[in-house]
């Protein structure tokens, strides 16, 4: 069994209750945090752990909280995004419905090492049913004596909102998830000035993702240079992956980085293998937007080495032979899976959530949605795949926050591993519809 | 002060300077076109990105590139820094594919917009688009709507640039005005169609890139190159008074803003002058104003130089359209 930091207790009964987690060592970082530590050590410590961002960028936390701006008499903002809308991803429902409570410690450890007396968690609207959760958990936290004023005799006053969205995918890009929080539309700011400068209300704020914060509980609790043990090179500590499609046991785990791959799509702790023995065809690692990889790809570097999951390792191989660990969200695809089919989904996906302020991401997203519609429809013509190309092409990197970039790559990376695929879907629609027979080269691919 | 160099030719500008604001300060040779970027308004630009630029050294300091293109209206200069603007083969495959982009639901029909002749799009494509379309998708259309009595949104037209949510939120109070929807489905609207009930709301119109809101008291009248623009003022107790007024033979047909070399307005205007002002009656006359030869409304060459209340303007005939005048 892997090692588990953050999903320990889950199958203790009644742990999403105050008094169980209490007993099972729930709190134990508030009160070594605020009682025994400097906001200064507190972030040496969390630097010192290598944790990196949960919410799908990966950027080091410890870093990003030494960049939050303390000028005087401003105050500071720390905000979890719960907005998890990234198809193939729910690990922070699983553990903001399961185990509340530490989400609630660790936004409480995080504040206090930034100077926070206010927080914020932003929700998605569909999530209605964590929020009486989470309002639940941040009630007993009060009436215990972890929120409000002076927290444990020491002087330090924090209170804790939920806020709930209004279920948009854009609202978790994080300046527009502040602009949503602030009562405007939620539209991604220009950047610089960063939220560390200018955040939430125009104050500095720290915007970390559920995950995020929740592992900032162990970090604490066995130190950073303990946690940095867990895991390989950059990617420290454990991870919680959203393992969904033809796999016998999809679900969230807790992995610790390193595990290989193959081990974690066919290991009967993990994914179970691929549903009712069909063969692996290709798998999209870290929620929608990351680029989907054909399983020869995904399991073996191109070293001969086996993948691993790791921020690196997932990686390596660049755009044109690597993918990312992005936000954990683990989508398998057996050999019946339409690539085209597929990418048509998401591509519908990132047209609706566009916020559309910028024109390559809000004209962009709607015209391959209609090609791929198209060629779906069966009218797709070969000249269709290599506009497609262009029109990904013309939007990466062009636009204002990430989303035209989370729109191009799912594009880029289906047409770049499994263009003879299009070309089938073009040449042949009614033969490739009747016989599900989608793809010659990727389906006689031996793994 | 930080020294720029933007298609090898260099500037020294003050810190903070934007990299459009320096380039239009060397020239308009160098200056990237903008569609959403205004002058006047704050935090616009950066919508559009028809101003992307390649910066290909970041500064003295760290004269590493910028991995990406940047919207050079809304990034400030740094001392030594590097900019491709016309000159980076990247930045113009880049802004084609932005025209295109923009022109993806823009119907093409120019000959019955009223913006034609005066539009910031068909400027654009023309200088750095494609002559080709590559879409046979149905166009996006919307009905007309009526925003008060004197304005007309045409959404159709529009190309979400923002800057008259930037004019509703910063020069009139009481917002109504905004941006509905997501993507591709945004639409600029009022609320429940309301009327922006206010002295300032015209300015919509002179900051509209394109035919999308357009001046009711002047649609279908002319085509802007048939009308003569003069400069004109009034003392007004609400906006600066100063003016464009429009003329087609002696009659004012629209009377709009300034606009400076760029297509911006110079100073707003109020309701009052833009549209209960039409007589040449109720202004002093300056004289003609300024045309950019490039511009079509050029093709209206002024053979006599006089005011209007002096000479027959219904005598002097407009000059066809020549040959490489731009549209
Ligand atoms: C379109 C878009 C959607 C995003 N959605 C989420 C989200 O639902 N949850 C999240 O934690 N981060 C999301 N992010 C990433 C956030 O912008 C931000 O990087 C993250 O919340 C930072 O937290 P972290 O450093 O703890 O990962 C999204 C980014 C983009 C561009
Ligand atoms: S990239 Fe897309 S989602 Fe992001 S700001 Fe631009 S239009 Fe909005
Ligand atoms: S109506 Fe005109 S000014 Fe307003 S966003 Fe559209 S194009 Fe821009
Ligand atoms: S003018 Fe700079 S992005 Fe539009």
């Amino acid at each position: 069994m892997g090692k588990k930091l953050l999903l320990e207790h889950d199958h203790v009964p009644g742990i999403q209750g105050y008094d169980v987690y209490r007993k099972n060592g729930g709190y134990a970082s508030v009160e070594k945090a605020i009682k025994t530590m400097s906001p200064e050590a507190l972030v040496e410590e969390v630097k010192k752990s290598g944790l990196r961002g949960r919410g799908g960028a990966g950027f080091p936390t410890g870093m990003k909280w030494s960049f939050l701006a303390k000028p005087e008499g401003v105050p500071r903002y720390l905000v979890c995004n719960a907005d998890e809308s990234e198809p193939g991803t729910f690990k922070d429902r699983y553990l903001m419905s399961r185990i509340p409570h530490i989400l609630v410690e660790g936004m409480i450890a995080s504040s206090f090492a930034l100077g926070v007396n206010k927080a914020f968690i932003y929700i998605r609207g569909e999530y209605y049913y964590i929020v009486n959760i989470l309002e639940k958990a941040i009630e007993e936290a009060y009436a215990n004596g972890w929120l409000g004023t002076n927290i444990l005799g020491t002087g330090y006053n924090l209170d804790l909102y939920v806020q709930v969205g209004a279920g948009a995918y854009i609202c978790g890009e994080e300046t527009a998830l502040l602009e949503s929080l602030e009562g405007k539309r939620g539209n991604p700011r220009i950047k610089p000035p960063f939220p560390a400068i200018a955040g939430l209300y125009g104050c500095p704020t720290v915007v970390n993702n559920v995950e995020t914060l929740a592992s900032v509980v162990p970090v604490i609790n066995m130190g950073g240079d303990a946690y940095a043990q867990i895991g390989i090179g950059k990617s420290t500590g454990t991870k919680l992956i959203s393992a969904s499609g033809h796999i016998n046991k999809p679900g969230v785990y807790e992995i610790e980085m390193g595990i290989t791959v193959e081990d974690f799509i066919y290991s009967d702790e993990y994914c179970g293998g691929i549903l009712n023995g069909k063969k692996l065809k290709a798998v999209v690692a870290g929620g929608s937007s990351v680029p989907v990889l054909p399983a020869d790809k995904i399991l073996n570097l191109a070293n001969g080495e086996k993948r691993l999951m790791s921020y690196e390792s997932l990686s390596d191989g660049g755009f044109g032979g690597g993918t990312m660990l992005g936000s954990g969200g683990f989508i398998v695809m057996d050999e019946t899976t339409s690539i085209v089919e597929n990418l048509f989904t998401f591509a519908r996906f990132y047209h609706h959530e566009s916020c559309g302020q910028c024109s390559p991401c809000r004209e962009g997203t709607a015209w391959m949605e209609k090609i791929l519609h198209k060629i779906v429809d069966g009218h797709g013509t070969m000249a269709d795949i290599d506009l497609l190309w262009e029109i990904q092409a013309k939007i990466e990197g062009n636009t204002i926050c990430p989303l035209g970039d989370a729109a191009a790559w799912p594009v880029a990376s289906a047409i770049r591993h499994f263009r003879s695929e299009f070309e089938e879907y073009v040449s042949n629609p009614s033969g490739v519809k009747k016989n599900k027979h989608y793809d010659s080269v990727h389906n006689n691919v031996n793994v | 002060m930080a020294k720029v160099t933007i298609d090898g030719r260099s500037i020294e500008v003050p810190d903070g300077t934007t990299i459009l604001q320096a380039a239009r300060m060397i020239g308009p040779e160098v200056a990237p076109p903008t569609m959403c970027f205004y002058s006047k308004l704050k935090t616009s630009g950066g919508y559009c990105r028809t101003c992307l630029v390649e910066v290909t050294k970041g500064s003295e300091k760290d004269p590493r590139p910028m991995p990406k293109l940047v919207a050079s209206c809304r990034t400030t200069v740094m001392d030594g820094m590097e900019v491709g603007n016309n000159s980076s083969p990247k930045v113009k495959e880049a802004r084609k594919g932005v025209v295109e982009f923009l022109l993806l639901n823009h119907p093409l029909d120019c000959p019955i917009c009223d913006q034609a002749g005066e539009c910031h799009l068909q400027d654009l494509s023309y200088e750095h688009g494609s002559s080709k379309t590559r879409t046979d998708f149905e166009r996006r259309t919307y009905n007309k709507i009526d925003i008060g009595e004197k304005i007309q949104l045409h959404m159709t037209r529009c190309i979400l640039c923002y800057r008259c949510v930037k004019v509703a939120n910063q020069i009139t109070d009481g917002r109504v005005h905004g941006v509905m929807n997501r993507g591709d489905h945004s639409e600029i609207s009022t609320y429940v169609e309301q009327a922006i009930d206010n002295d300032f709301s015209g300015n919509v119109i002179d900051v509209c890139p394109v035919g999308a809101l357009t001046d009711k008291t002047f649609r279908f009248k002319s085509r802007v190159w048939f009308t003569k623009p003069m400069l004109a003022n009034r003392s007004c107790d609400k906006c600066c008074g100063k003016v464009n007024l429009w003329y087609k033979g002696e009659e004012v047909l629209r009377v709009t803003g300034r606009k400076d070399q760029w297509g911006e307005v110079e100073e707003f205007i109020c309701n009052t002058c833009r549209f209960d002002k039409k007589n040449t009656s109720d202004w002093t006359i300056e004289g003609p104003t300024p045309v950019d030869r490039h511009s079509v409304i050029s093709a209206n060459h002024y053979e006599v130089l006089t005011k209007p209340s002096v000479i027959h303007l219904n005598d002097i005939k407009p000059l066809p359209l020549k040959e490489g005048n731009k549209i």
